[in-house]
């Protein structure tokens, strides 16, 4: 697969603050990208210069080889043929949800645009729903309409922009893997921008992780749960603590919990002290281990229980337990060291 | 002193003539007015310097003169500035160079009026329009404009009926508007202050009467 859009080292500032530094990433054709990031890291930025809102200082924005922005130079954002979808939806309130969906296509003779509308709200879910008005929906369906919208006029590329985080907890989830199925089945190019990991986990081939103006890693979901570029990422994907460790050869390693033997040199030098990172499903709960954590405080998620532990040195850890051992807060627990590969850093990193 | 108000029932027929013209120069003028300032406006909103600085160098001239003073500046200008443009004496007649006085002179207000009213309109509708392929010019007619017309209709329709009341001042070039009418009928029938109250009483009823409505429309357009 080639790549169908190219953001090559652009850069972008805001005055005196850079909010996008040299950052670079390719998505592929059919591919649906994600960038992740807490507000303020420069994700929706990244997303507005490829739609052509914003201006790049340096650095170019590709897409199918053609360059839409440079230095001095963006190609006008209603000629890129790239539909956004927004956070608030920005449906047109004065007309009806047909007339929303039909916007794009006023070029088209009227019966092909009828025919197209109707296509795209059967495929979002709503053919009753033509001649309603955007006020008269509700959150998920005005989002489903916003999505039909921008798939209209047949994009190269789909941006989203934080598109789900006006909408309920369950229905965000439900909607996610609902748009993901959508874009897939028109094999739509697509890029969303969002700071929930379990919604670019469920969105997207491709993720992203920005922090403060630079992507960290750009990657598969797995890859950046399992192997973690830099410390940051390591931290901010899924749940984990930082834990002392020493390197006792070229694939073993020590922790308090016990030692991790892996088929590969973990690259370290023996003897040194690393900090590990410990996810909760790293931990297991043994009755029959000799090393026991007493509960200092858990959280019930239905299927598991997310216990945070403290070790006899002090040291915290988390362990995810299935939910019927109810253990009380206070009450020392066995557990072991259940891990498959090591995802370490040098201390201070 | 006692009124007596006789000569006003055979008086009507003049006087509905002279509230017809009154009403066909508010027409036009507000059609005019909302055009031009909606032009202006959008001059105003330009990204290009030269055009925001004109247009607003335009409203703040036009609403820092007395309206009377415009009236009568382009009585006399108008035929002048006509003769100069075509070479020939165009004759323009009262009525239309109070027409253009008030066109020109509305529209520093009514474009102040849409220029808020496209400003209330979120920015994010312009970018959704921009991604579905239309340019600047038709986002503002088919998404901007149509909405922010919407929320402005009742702040416009006030207006117009200021201006409704300020219609009267072409007294000043002698046109017979409905107020002019009233005065000559009243000194013709000598009553002159029973024709004068008159007149007062159904400016007051239209003016506040059409008041009323702009709210009970405003009240259904903000639910």
């Amino acid at each position: 697969m080639s790549a169908l859009l190219e953001f090559d080292q652009v850069s972008q500032s805001y005055g005196d603050t850079r909010v996008v530094d040299a950052m670079s990433f390719q998505l592929a054709d059919g591919e649906i990208g994600c960038l992740l990031g807490s507000s303020g890291c420069g994700k929706t930025t990244v997303l507005r210069c490829i739609a052509g809102f914003e201006p790049v200082e340096s650095g170019e924005v590709r897409l199918a080889g053609e360059v839409l922005s440079r230095a001095g130079y963006a190609r006008a954002a209603h000629e890129r043929r790239i539909g956004m979808v927004f956070q608030d939806y920005a449906l047109f309130p004065h007309l009806s949800v047909s007339a929303n969906v039909g916007f794009g296509l006023r070029k088209l003779a009227r019966a092909e645009r009828e025919r197209r509308v109707a296509e795209l709200l059967e495929l979002v879910g709503l053919a009753t729903y033509g001649d309603a008005y955007p006020h008269e929906l509700s959150g998920g369906q005005q989002q489903r309409v916003s999505l039909a919208r921008a798939l209209a006029p047949r994009p190269r590329l789909i941006l989203l922009d934080e598109p789900f985080s006006s909408l309920d907890v369950d229905l965000r989830e439900r909607l996610s893997r609902e748009v993901r199925d959508i874009l897939k089945r028109e094999g739509m190019t697509a890029i969303l921008v969002t700071h929930d990991q379990h919604e670019a986990f469920a969105m997207a081939d491709k993720v992203g992780v920005m922090q403060g103006g630079r992507l960290l890693q750009w990657a598969t979901p797995y890859a950046l749960y399992h192997q973690p570029a830099t410390r940051f990422v390591a931290d901010f994907i899924g749940q984990g603590v930082f834990v002392p460790a020493t390197i006792m050869a070229p694939n073993c390693v020590k922790l308090e919990i016990g030692e991790f033997c892996g088929l590969t040199p973990n690259g370290f030098t023996v003897g040194e002290t690393v900090d590990v990172l410990l996810r909760p499903d790293d931990v297991q709960h043994d009755d029959a281990s000799p090393l026991t954590a007493r509960v200092e405080s858990k959280v019930f998620r239905g299927s598991a229980f997310h216990y945070t532990l403290t070790l006899p040195s002090g040291q915290r850890v988390l362990a995810e337990v299935p939910s019927h051992h109810n253990h009380a807060i206070g009450e020392p627990i066995g557990i072991r060291l259940e891990m498959d590969h090591l995802i370490a850093f040098h201390r201070g990193a | 002193m006692e009124f007596d108000f006789s000569q006003i029932g055979p008086s009507l027929p003049g006087l509905a003539e002279g509230m017809w013209l009154t009403l066909q120069l508010l027409a036009l003028a507000v059609l005019g007015g909302v055009a031009i300032g909606t032009l202006i406006a959008l001059a105003r909103l330009s990204n290009n310097r030269l055009l925001s600085g004109l247009a607003k160098g335009y409203v703040n001239i036009f609403r820092s003169v007395p309206l009377l003073l415009v009236i009568t500046w382009f009585y006399f200008a108008v035929p002048f500035l006509l003769r100069w443009i075509t070479g020939s004496d165009t004759p323009v007649g009262a009525f239309a160079s109070c027409l253009i006085a008030f066109m020109l002179f509305e529209a520093a207000y009514y474009s102040e009026i849409v220029r808020a009213g496209i400003q209330s309109i979120s920015r994010g509708q312009i970018g959704a329009a921009y991604a579905l392929g239309m340019t600047y010019a038709q986002a503002m007619r088919l998404v901007v404009l149509p909405q922010a017309f919407r929320k402005m209709t009742p702040l416009l329709l006030q207006q117009s009926i200021i201006l409704f009341q300020d219609t009267s001042l072409v007294y000043a070039v002698g046109l017979m508007d409905f107020l002019n009418t009233a005065r000559s009928r009243g000194d013709i029938a000598g009553q002159p202050h029973e024709f004068l109250l008159f007149a007062g009483f159904v400016y007051f009823v239209i003016s506040f009467g059409a008041s009323r409505l702009v709210k009970r429309l405003q009240q259904r357009l903000t639910v």
